[in-house]
């Protein structure tokens, strides 16, 4: 065999065809010579040649491996055949990329929130360091606050468990230094988070303990591969330049690797900062010294020969000491229960995520979603690939009586479909990586950053490749076993109409087009219930008027005014803000559903109360801004300053939890305190609505306001809630403006409440919106995959019909007959579809907000609506089927 | 045998085909059809080349020559084919006493 050959085998074979012609012309020749006509030695001749195609034939089977030829043979028939149907080849396609693509796009995202481990060395032998025990009381800030830096210290000097252990925690920055806000998402890491991550800069050098030292005299920073990109265009020049965040200067030192994200899942970082650099940024707030005050998560490497069980045993060993000495300023109960803390250690090689926590479970509920809507798709083809097998039984009969074997026919069925395959995998995989971007695009709100690695490895491409095989033989393998399987005999004598259409072959048809109206029913329903949850949760009832209100903040940190001073001038801002024309302006701490939340435990009628209340602190005003008018008493004034007897206005909530649902107005309570300290007493002076507080989902609790100027707040932070009916820019810009006139390093930003709320339901709107996107192209493909049966039933019994035509029975009477037949096939599906969608939905009860997993309406108006779709899809063949001319029918063979 | 008739020169297919049943006084009637694979099979072994040219008659035809390789195998096909012959003569004719 000749690789040069077997790549010119073809102009090889038209050479041998030449040779031939020109022997059998010398013979010609040679027999006229003889004497014979000109005919006579023709035939002569071809006679002592033989049979020249036979001869051709032969040599050309030794210029090829016989397997290779054949099999290119089958996929250029195969290619053939499909170019002559282009609209089955592009819907057969299509589908399939779609099924491929969707699916793929949400395994990778599977994968990299969920399976993939960190991307550093040995991530195995990563642990976390957590506490053992519910209950902790205190300041909690960042994503992943889980212990103080007190205990963090500690574990530090004393652990013998980890060859290397750090701490962390998820501050945002402020880079601007006066006029709009720009922010950044920084890490604080203790110094040998990079060395025990082992991770190796891109430029420059990372941090080490040396740039760790309590007082931090002039600490560096490190960006990363992104931020470096964005901001200073991948120069080196970057390395040395000065970086301000939070208004104090740092040296930028070196540059993190790229696709680097530290240790949580999901959220970009572009700069790591080290932890004795906190009080930079928090000034008198600084969390290192407090005893309550949570904000980081520690991670260790283990040293070699030590398990996860050991590391745990050794930190539950030194706990009771480090806690002992770490008790903070707590109440009695509050100080039993953290003396009963233990550290533990529990597997980290994933990371932790936020991201994770939230998508998980979506993710895996849409991952079983396109894999029905894949399941569809394929039953979808095998149904089209059955009918187009149907139509050429006389083809294959012929082909096996002229002796093809069953094996090689069937091969070359398949070709078809395995084209369609690969053709539908390699689209839906390029279609996949589009997917993706998207979904992680649609992942980001304004206040996080959503950064996960969807680029291909090869547990992606594995399923890619495990999907397309199992469509293509889903789709392609029965229907060839199926199509070889008459006899050529019984295939002939049957004529046009084949032997197919007998009731068991029909059979297979109608189970698919059944099983395709049952998921398509599922998703549906789930669709509907997703939807449903969102249009609940966004039509909730907020307490508030939700509408052309802006939330602005305002950065005061360079201000470097005294803090009496700031508060004047925040008072003095409001007014002016008013002022200038807006229609309600209203300072408060805490934004409702804004990610910041306190609360406090109360002392009523000298019983302390183990409910919930949280706390606020609002200016006056707020009522009307918010457009939630005060249900009995008075709203704060100038009465109330910081001198005055405190006063405070609660919601209806709780009234109801602690006075019974009694007018509360004129009763007082304490606030607890730990011993020693003196509980201060309020007096309540008006009645609010209930509002949400901190998440939608939370039914109403009790809330408590106080005024602003009798709160502890750090005037440094200020958040005004406007209402205002010109845009968010003009809105930006007089805010900007008054805040610049009364301190002029104020950083500014501003943003919708609805935008807000939004983004604190963008769970629910990416289910709803991919659900419903799914559910109605399962809908979609499974009509499409009804109407072609009907169509192929009502062709194949053309003849029948004709001859009830002819006997008498009305256009009405057919359409009926074929409604029927269609009907049946439809009440089977949505019967099955609707066991299966109770059953099923269950698994999505987390998910869903203000309706039941098996809610009927949902059901029935799923049912109801594919139902309808259905019947259209039905009725069209069947009127065509009712126009028939009898005689033309019967003439039909 | 094809390897012999192109010791003397170069030839087409037909030429080959005829030149082995003279030779043989139609003893071995070559079936033309399975000449032309057999050539292939030589071609594709390297012992023999084949070009275009003009045959007597002023018609194109396709020749085949010996290569250096060819030469070599047809000595060593013939003395092989010798040592069977005398092999099978041995036991054939009876041994003279």
């Amino acid at each position: 065999m000749n690789w040069f050959r077997f790549f010119r085998r073809s102009a090889w074979d038209d050479e041998r065809a030449r040779e031939l012609e020109a022997h059998l012309a010398i013979e010609v020749d040679e027999n006229v010579a003889r004497g014979m006509t000109l005919r006579d030695a023709r035939d002569a001749a071809r006679r002592k040649l033989g049979n020249t195609t036979r001869i051709r034939e032969e040599i050309y089977r030794m210029n090829t491996v016989g397997v290779l030829d054949t099999i290119w043979q089958d996929v250029r028939y195969a290619a053939r055949l499909l170019r002559l149907n282009p609209v089955f080849a592009v819907v057969a396609i299509a589908s399939l990329a779609l099924g491929v693509g969707a699916n793929t796009a949400i395994f990778q995202l599977l994968d990299a929130v969920r399976l993939r481990a960190l991307p550093v060395s040995h991530p195995e032998q990563l642990v976390e360091i957590k506490i053992a025990g519910s209950g902790r009381e205190g300041w909690f800030s960042g994503n992943h606050a889980i212990l103080t830096n007190a205990l963090w210290e500690r574990i530090r000097d004393r652990q013998g468990a980890f060859s290397g252990v750090f701490a962390w925690s998820t501050p945002n920055f402020e880079l601007s230094s006066g006029g709009e806000s720009r922010r950044a998402q920084g890490l604080w890491v203790s110094g040998d988070f990079f060395r025990t991550l082992d991770v190796h800069p891109f430029i420059g050098r990372l941090l080490t303990t040396a740039d760790d030292a309590r007082g931090c005299p002039a600490p560096p920073v490190v960006i990363s591969h992104g931020f470096w990109q964005r901001e200073y265009g991948g120069s080196p020049s970057a390395l040395g330049r000065s970086l301000t965040i939070d208004g104090h200067a740092y040296d930028i030192v070196g540059v993190m690797p790229a696709g680097f994200f530290g240790v949580e899942v999901g959220r970009e970082i572009d700069v790591a900062v080290p932890l004795c650099a906190e009080p930079f940024s928090l000034g008198s707030r600084s969390a290192l010294d407090r005893k309550d005050a949570w904000f980081l998560g520690a991670i260790g490497r283990l040293k070699p020969g030590w398990s996860l069980a050991r590391a745990s045993a050794h930190l539950d060993a030194l706990s009771p000491a480090m806690i002992a000495e770490t008790l903070p300023n707590y109440r009695p109960e509050e100080e039993k229960k953290y003396l009963s803390f233990r550290l533990t250690a529990v597997p980290a090689g994933q990371g932790v995520s936020n991201l994770r926590q939230e998508y998980e479970a979506p993710l895996w509920l849409l991952l079983a979603t396109t894999v029905l809507v894949l399941l569809i798709a394929c039953a979808n083809l095998a149904n089209l690939m059955l009918a187009r097998a149907a139509t050429r039984e006389r083809e294959i009969a012929v082909r096996l009586a002229l002796g093809a074997s069953r094996f090689r026919v069937m091969r070359q069925l398949l070709a078809e479909s395995v084209l369609i395959a690969a053709a539908g995998a390699g689209i839906g995989a390029w279609l996949a990586q589009v997917l993706s971007r998207i979904l992680v695009a649609a992942l980001t709100t304004q206040n996080s950053r959503v950064f996960v690695d969807v680029t291909g490895d090869w547990r992606v491409f594995t399923f890619v490749a495990l999907l397309a095989s199992g469509a293509c033989i889903v789709v392609g393998l029965v229907p060839a076993v199926r199509a070889t399987a008459t006899s050529p005999g019984a295939a002939m004598k049957a004529g046009s109409r084949g032997s197919t259409d007998t009731r068991q072959r029909q059979g297979l048809r109608r189970v698919l087009v059944v099983a395709q109206v049952a998921l398509s029913l599922v998703l549906v329903v789930g669709a509907l219930l997703f939807v449903r949850t969102f249009r609940n949760l966004m039509t909730l009832d907020a307490g508030f008027s939700r509408d052309h209100l802006f939330v602005a903040s305002l950065d005061l940190r360079r201000a470097g005014m005294p803090e009496d001073r700031l508060r004047l001038a925040n008072a003095d801002l409001l007014e002016r803000l008013r002022a200038a024309g807006v229609d309600g302006a209203a300072q408060v701490r805490n934004v409702p559903m804004g990610n910041s939340f306190s609360n406090r435990e109360i002392v009523v009628d000298g019983v302390v109360r183990t409910e919930n209340v949280n706390y606020n602190s609002i200016s006056d005003h707020y009522f009307s801004t918010m457009r939630s008018a005060l249900l009995a008493g008075r709203d704060f004034d100038r009465r109330d300053s910081a001198a005055a007897p405190r006063v405070a206005i609660v919601t209806q909530s709780f009234a109801r939890v602690f006075f019974n649902g009694a007018n509360p107005i004129g009763r007082t309570f304490q606030l607890d305190q730990p011993p020693g300290t003196p509980r201060p007493s309020f007096e309540i002076v008006g009645l609010a609505r209930d509002s949400k507080y901190g998440d939608m989902r939370d039914p109403f609790e009790p809330l408590m306001y106080v005024p602003v100027a009798q709160d502890d707040l750090s005037p440094l932070s200020v958040r005004l809630l406007i209402r205002s009916y010109a845009g968010a820019a003009s809105v930006l810009s007089s805010v900007t403006a008054l805040a610049r006139d009364i301190h002029p390093a104020s950083v500014v930003s501003v943003r919708t409440m609805e935008s807000q709320l939004t983004d604190g339901l963008l769970r629910e709107r990416l289910m709803a919106t991919l659900s419903g996107f799914f559910g109605l192209l399962a809908a979609l493909i499974a009509t499409i995959g009804l109407y072609g049966v009907v169509s192929y039933s009502v062709a194949r019994r053309r003849n029948e019909i004709g001859i009830r035509m002819a006997l008498g029975a009305d256009r009405r009477q057919v359409v009926r007959m074929v409604m029927r037949e269609a009907g049946m096939l439809l009440a089977v599906g949505l019967a099955v579809g609707a066991i299966s969608a109770l059953a099923l939905a269950r698994s999505a009860q987390s998910l869903l907000f203000g309706l039941p997993p098996h809610d009927p309406l949902t059901l029935i108006t799923a049912a109801t609506g594919l139902a309808a779709i259905a019947a259209v899809a039905s009725y069209v063949p069947a009127r065509r089927a009712s126009q028939l001319e009898p005689t033309e029918a019967l003439r039909e063979e | 045998m094809i390897l012999q008739t192109l010791v003397l020169g170069a030839a087409h297919g037909h030429s080959i085909a005829y030149a082995i049943e003279h030779r043989s006084e139609d003893v071995l009637q070559v079936e033309h059809g399975s000449l032309y694979p057999a050539l292939h099979r030589l071609e594709n072994r390297g012992w023999i080349s084949s070009f275009w040219g003009t045959s007597e008659n002023n018609r194109r035809a396709r020749y085949y020559r010996l290569t250096p390789a060819g030469k070599k195998q047809l000595a060593a096909q013939t003395s092989r084919w010798d040592e069977i012959v005398r092999a099978v003569n041995r036991i054939l004719r009876p041994i003279e006493t």
